[in-house]
Parts: C-alpha cells; structure tokens; sequence
C-alpha cells in the first residue's frame, strides 16, 4: 500500500468506567434527555412532517406526473416527433401521429394518441429533456392511486396543461 | 534526442519473463495491462500474478463473460485483478467455444471467485471446472437458458412449480455433527424483518449454534445488465440509481465515469466537484442507514432516528439539486443534467454544521456503552487476509486493518487534491466496522468542505455536441444545435468499440463498471461489479461457530443492499 494516510479507530479494551455500565449509560440518557427538552420547551428539530394535514415544500425541479403544455389557441405544442418516447428508459410513452389540419404549412403533425403509464413510468425526466418544443414538462403533482391498471395509462385529456401555466403545480421543466 | 532512439523498439514487456511466450500482453487505455490467455495456461498465469512479488495481486475483483456469437471462440471469459501493494490492474481474458464453454474454476486462487464464476455460470453458462458449488446463483433453479447470451429471448417465461425451492443439499444429512443437542434447519428470510433487503439464508443449528449455513439470493433480480444492452448509454443511468439506493448517486456518478474514459473525454471540473460533494453526502447517508439499521437490530432504536434526522435534510438538497429524492438521475455522461440550484453552497454548510452534532450524539450514545460493546466485540471477527481473498472492499475490509480505498489508491473526480484519512481499524469485528463507519463520515465531512472551498464555476457538462445535449435556448433557437439534439436522442452516444473498467469507491467499497461498446449508440455488454456481492459470498462461511443472534448482528454490520447484491 503506498503511503495512504490512516487513522487507527480501534478502541482500548473497556475501561473500568464503561464496565461498570451504569456511567455510559447516564451520559447516554444526557443525550436522548436533551433531545426530549429541547423539544419539548424550545425549537422542535423534529424531521417528521404530519402527513396528509402537512406537506413537504418540495423544490421547483421535482419531477412529478407529466403536463403537456398548449399554445396561447389551447392546441398541444406537441409535433409528435417520437423523441419523448424514444428517449425513454421505461418505454412507458405511446404516441401515435395524426396530420394537423389545422396547420398552416403542410405535413405538419400531431398526436392523435399520446399515452404514458403511469406504472411504467420511473420519472426521471427525460421526456422533458429531449422535448425540442417545451411540449411536456412535469409538475410536483407526486400523489398518484389507481384502483386499475387501465386508469394508470393517461391520454392527451388527462395530461393536457388545465389553465394558464402559472396556475399549474410546475416542477421539473427545461433551463434552470 | 537522437534519431535512433526514436526509432528504438519498444523494450519487452516487464511482465514478459515471467509468463509463458504465448500470452499477448497489452496496455489498455483505462490503466489495465491486458492479457490474453489461453484457456490450459489460465490457472498457471493467474497464480504466477498472484505469487510473483512483481505483480503480486492479491485482490480478484470481477469474474464475467462476454458472448461475441459471431467469433468462432464465442465467449471471453474477463477476469480483473488488483495488487493492494503496487495498484497495478491488471485484466485476463480468455476466449472459449460456444460448444465446450469450460474454463477451470479459480476458486483455488481466490475464494473471491466462488459467487462471481456461479453469476457467470447462470448468466453466460460458462462451466467452472472444479469450483465446488456451480449452481445458478441470481436466476431461480428452474430457470432455463443463459439469459445474457445474446440469442436469449428476454420475452420468455418459465414455469415455476411449488416444488422447486433450493433446499441445500447438506439438509438431508442433519446427523452427521448432531452435539449436545438435536439438529434443526431453519430458513432465516427472505421475509424477515432484520434482513433489510431479500436475502434467504438457510442455518443448521445444533442448539443455537450456528454449524453450517448457505445463503440464496436474487429476490430482487431486475436483468439491469440485460436491460442496459437494450438502451442507449445516458438511459441506463436511471437504472443504476437503484443498484445501492441508499446512495444513488454514487452509481451514476460511476457509470458515467466509466463511459467518459472509454471516449476519452472528462467532466468539467465543477461537475467533478459537485460528483464529490453529492457522493460524499450519499456516502453519509448509506453509512447512516447502515447503521441505524444495524443499530436498531441489536436493539438500540434511538440512534436510527438521528441517522434518519441527516438522511431527511441530505434528501431535501438531493431533490433540489436532481429533482428526486431517491432515484436522482442527475448524472450524465460528460457531467451533470443541469447545475445545482443557487443557493446550494449554503445549504451544504448548513448541513455541515448540522451533520456532526448527530453523528456525535450517535456516538456518546453506543461507543461506549456495554450492551453494544459486549454484543459486536469478536463477533463476525475476519482476518485481513480471509477479507483479500473474500474479495472484500470498503469499510468492511477497511475494519479489518487493510487501508484500501479507490479514492486514495486510484483516484477519480479529483480525489487526489483533497486531504482526508482512511480509517482502519484490526479486529475485523462487528464493532471494527461500526467504528469505521462512524470515522468514515466524518471524514466525507471533511472532503465536502474542501470540495465547497475551491467550487470552480463552469459548465457543468462537456461541450462535446457528440456526448451532451445541447443547452435548451440553443435547441430552439438554433438550427446545428436542434440537428445535434435530434442525433443524439435517435442514435445514442457512439462510444468507439472496445472495454474499459472504471471503479469508484461506492457505499460498501468499490463500485465496477466493466464496460463493452461495439461502436453503435448502446452498450454491448455491462457488467457491475458489486461490492455487497464479494461480502456476502463470504458471510455463510462467517456465520459458522456464531449463535442465531449473532446472525442479525454480522448481517446487519455487513450492510446488506439487495439491489446491488441482485441487480
């Protein structure tokens, strides 16, 4: 072993103060006593958090269940270009692509089906981060239950963005 | 410098006197010297590795195969060894048929070899002649096929009939070592409560002494190397945040580390400094966890909620660093998938005022006191040399007096310019590797520091438009970058074809990717390599002579993580 740097942290046999038992086992108490009154009279360090009345804040970068955003007229931005699905790890994205009659050059496209499973799905974001249109980005939305599979597999209708951006629970989306 | 010297041939290999003239030595570009082997000559050159003081490799970390099904000599058989002495690495590759896949068993080396030949064996269905217990290790009995082998269809199913569970064979002869009292089989797990992950471990007792033991594993196999051969290179990287899920980060940090050498490229300086400060934290966290449990299954409860107090605070900069608590996917090859948040420097030194005062009360607490002491003191003892040839690695090695640390021996991220100790302790016991543990956090305290000190700016990933996604404004706004984008989603990185090793010093010891491309946007081969797979193997045979409750205590000190140990 070439010259590494170490630090002995074996410990002498016990001393006759540790095998008397009781000595430690006070000074122990100090500690978990001083933890009880200080949390009791002072400032609560708990980290439990009463779940479901209280919530954690969690960052603007949570990946939650997916959004797909609209343009100002309320049609998807998304062009069905396959990157989401393609990008994927889980394969949990199922798009099929449509002609947009409304467009107005020609061949441009759209989902007519664009289905994620929410069961497959490991949220990792990289949906989001292939997406060149800002099509989907994901909100903190992490609260999921489902009585059937069939439920957890969410179409255009469900995931569509519900109002103006700001009133959406906005996590993880593209440039930070 | 004259003409002719450069003109010189290349002076002879150092290794070449010492092995057969057959051998073809090479240096690889990862720092291995590789050597390809035929098979009759395998055990003659692993044992001149290990016994020749200039190479002397004491540590067999990895046994795997390759399937090339288009090479006449189907498989590569990958054998990779480290000296602790020198650091030298080295690689033995030995190339069998698909029709007579035997190659004989190193287990007569390396007691190392016993759990990673039994994986090649399951995965491959390459034979070890001579090893004592070839049997399928990750996949269940009933099992059929090799499921790595490229012609496996991974859409197959399998039958499973009540009757197939492993019942070792030793159970039927209960006999033979009957004591003072009568013989009795017992199944500890796989659903017991002190068995934090799934680990099925059978014990024949003779009263409450534990006389023999064997133990089954691959409850929780999720084909994550067959999985990776199906997915680009950055889309494995979700995979391995569930390796050692106390301490994600580490594993896609590793990954990525691999695949970087294998393009020759780095990561800037500030992903490498935000890599350390992250796994450093994820290091705290797996330690905490470890020993809370730990803790709590010798029957103090107190300390996993102090543990758990850190955890909750580690988590809470994770997610708002990664934008998840647990699976982070924040690596990404070439960097980071984006930089940390603004304010990050000072909640990590708030947590470096904050870390301590746990890990001190944790310590007044259970140092010192006598129940602990009495209850791990010589139990699970292991000697130095038994830990090398187990293959052990990490605090667990480390408790037993061998200073090994990838961070210190091969340094990666910038290891090298921080100041930090290895903690070692002798006995080897289930209180030696507390009181590593413990020192090894205060340690990673001490290299978070100095990583926040010097935090470079910069990017945050490379600029390489072949390996990073380009910046999101530019993909909208600009033509190459959007082509760039497009290239990158559809094909994949193109790793140029080849092998490369990469370890890091994960949660348990050292955490290595073996990694082989083809040249096409996804890995041809992946193998990890475990640092819980090389404990474990080693803990039936430690188990012998201890009672039942001694049982919970050297599993529980060994830190068992079932996503790693079956992938």
């Amino acid at each position: 072993m070439k010259n590494v740097p170490t630090v002995n942290v074996d410990r002498p046999r016990q001393s006759l103060v540790e095998r008397t038992y009781l000595i430690p086992i006070f000074k122990g108490l100090g500690v978990t006593i001083r933890h009880f009154l200080r949390n009791f009279f002072g400032q609560r360090d708990v980290a439990t958090i009463q779940y479901p009345e209280v919530k954690r804040q969690y960052s603007e970068r949570l990946r939650g269940r997916h959004i797909l955003t609209t343009k100002p007229d309320g049609s998807l931005r998304c062009v069905a270009c396959y990157m989401c699905e393609t990008a994927c790890p889980a394969e949990c994205i199922h798009i099929v692509a449509e002609e947009d009659p409304t467009a107005t050059v020609e061949w441009e496209k759209r989902p007519l089906v664009y289905e994620i499973d929410l069961l497959r799905c490991v949220f990792c974001g990289y949906c989001v981060d292939a997406c060149p249109k800002e099509a989907i980005i994901m909100s903190r939305v992490h609260e999921m239950a489902f009585t059937t599979r069939e439920e957890a597999v969410v179409g255009i209708d469900e995931l569509r963005q519900k109002g103006p951006i700001e009133s959406e629970d906005i996590g993880y989306r593209p440039y930070f | 410098m004259t003409v002719s010297s450069l003109q010189a041939p290349a002076p002879p290999h150092p290794l070449s006197d010492l092995l057969p003239q057959e051998v073809g030595v090479r240096q690889a570009a990862d720092g291995h010297t590789e050597l390809a082997v035929d098979r009759g000559q395998l055990i003659e050159v692993l044992r001149t590795l290990k016994e020749s003081p200039a190479t002397s490799c004491d540590l067999l970390l990895d046994v795997c195969a390759v399937d090339y099904p288009e090479r006449a000599a189907r498989f590569d058989v990958v054998y990779h060894l480290t000296s602790l002495g020198t650091g030298q690495r080295f690689r033995v590759k030995v190339a069998v048929g698909e029709d007579d896949p035997v190659v004989p068993t190193a287990y007569g080396l390396w007691r190392a070899a016993d759990w990673f030949e039994r994986e090649a064996f399951d995965m491959m269905g390459i034979r070890f002649e001579g090893h004592p217990n070839l049997r399928r290790i990750l996949t269940h009995e009933a099992f059929q096929g090799h499921p790595l082998r490229k012609d496996y269809d991974p859409g197959q199913r399998w039958m499973l009939t009540g009757d197939e569970t492993m019942v070792p064979s030793w159970v039927k002869d209960a006999h033979e070592d009957d004591g003072e009292f009568e013989t009795a089989v017992l199944n500890l797990g796989p659903q017991h409560p002190a068995t934090h992950g799934t680990l099925r471990t059978v014990v024949r007792l003779d009263g409450e002494v534990i006389t023999k033991a064997e133990c089954e594993i691959g409850y929780l196999h999720r084909c994550f190397e067959k999985m990776s051969e199906t997915h680009g290179w950055n889309q494995v990287i979700p995979y391995t945040d569930r390796l050692n899920y106390c301490s994600s980060h580490i594993n896609g940090a590793g990954f990525a580390l691999a695949v970087e050498r294998m393009l020759g490229i780095e990561a800037p300086p500030r992903a490498q400094a935000i890599h350390v400060i992250l796994s450093e934290l994820s290091r705290i966290m797996d330690h905490g966890v470890c020993l809370g449990a730990y803790l709590v299954d010798v029957g103090a409860l107190t300390n996993f909620w102090y543990f758990y107090q850190v955890r909750e605070e580690i988590y809470g900069l994770i997610e708002a660093c990664a934008g998840g608590r647990l699976t982070l996917s924040y690596s990404r090859i070439g960097g980071l998938a984006h930089d940390v948040p603004a304010d990050f420097a000072d909640r990590v030194r708030f947590l470096l005022g904050y870390i301590p005062k746990f890990i001190d009360d944790v310590d007044k607490l259970v140092t010192a006191n006598r129940i602990f002491r009495d209850r791990t003191e010589g139990v699970g003892a292991i000697s130095a040399e038994e830990a090398v040839a187990w293959g052990w690695t990490g605090p667990c090695l480390r408790a037993s007096g061998v200073p090994y640390d990838v961070r210190k021996a091969h340094p990666y991220h910038g290891y090298d310019q921080y100041t930090f100790e290895v903690p070692v302790a002798s006995t080897g016991d289930c209180y030696a590797r507390y009181l590593v543990r413990i020192e090894e956090m205060r340690q990673s305290l001490r290299i978070i520091e100095q990583a926040l000190a010097t935090l470079p700016s910069g990017p945050f990933i490379t600029d390489n438009h072949h390996v990073a996604l380009p910046p999101k404004q530019k993909v909208f706004t600009e033509m190459e970058a959007l082509i760039w984008h497009f290239k990158l989603i559809y094909e994949g990185i193109k790793v140029p074809p080849g092998d490369a090793y990469a370890c890091v010093e994960g949660g348990n010891g050292e955490l290595g990717y073996y990694i082989v491309a083809d040249g096409s946007g996804r890995p041809y081969r992946v193998k990890v390599r475990p640092p819980c797979f090389a404990i474990f193997q080693a803990f039936p045979h430690m188990l012998e002579g201890h009672l039942v409750p001694d049982f919970i205590a050297i599993q529980s000190s060994l830190n068992i993580i079932a996503g790693e140990l079956d992938r």
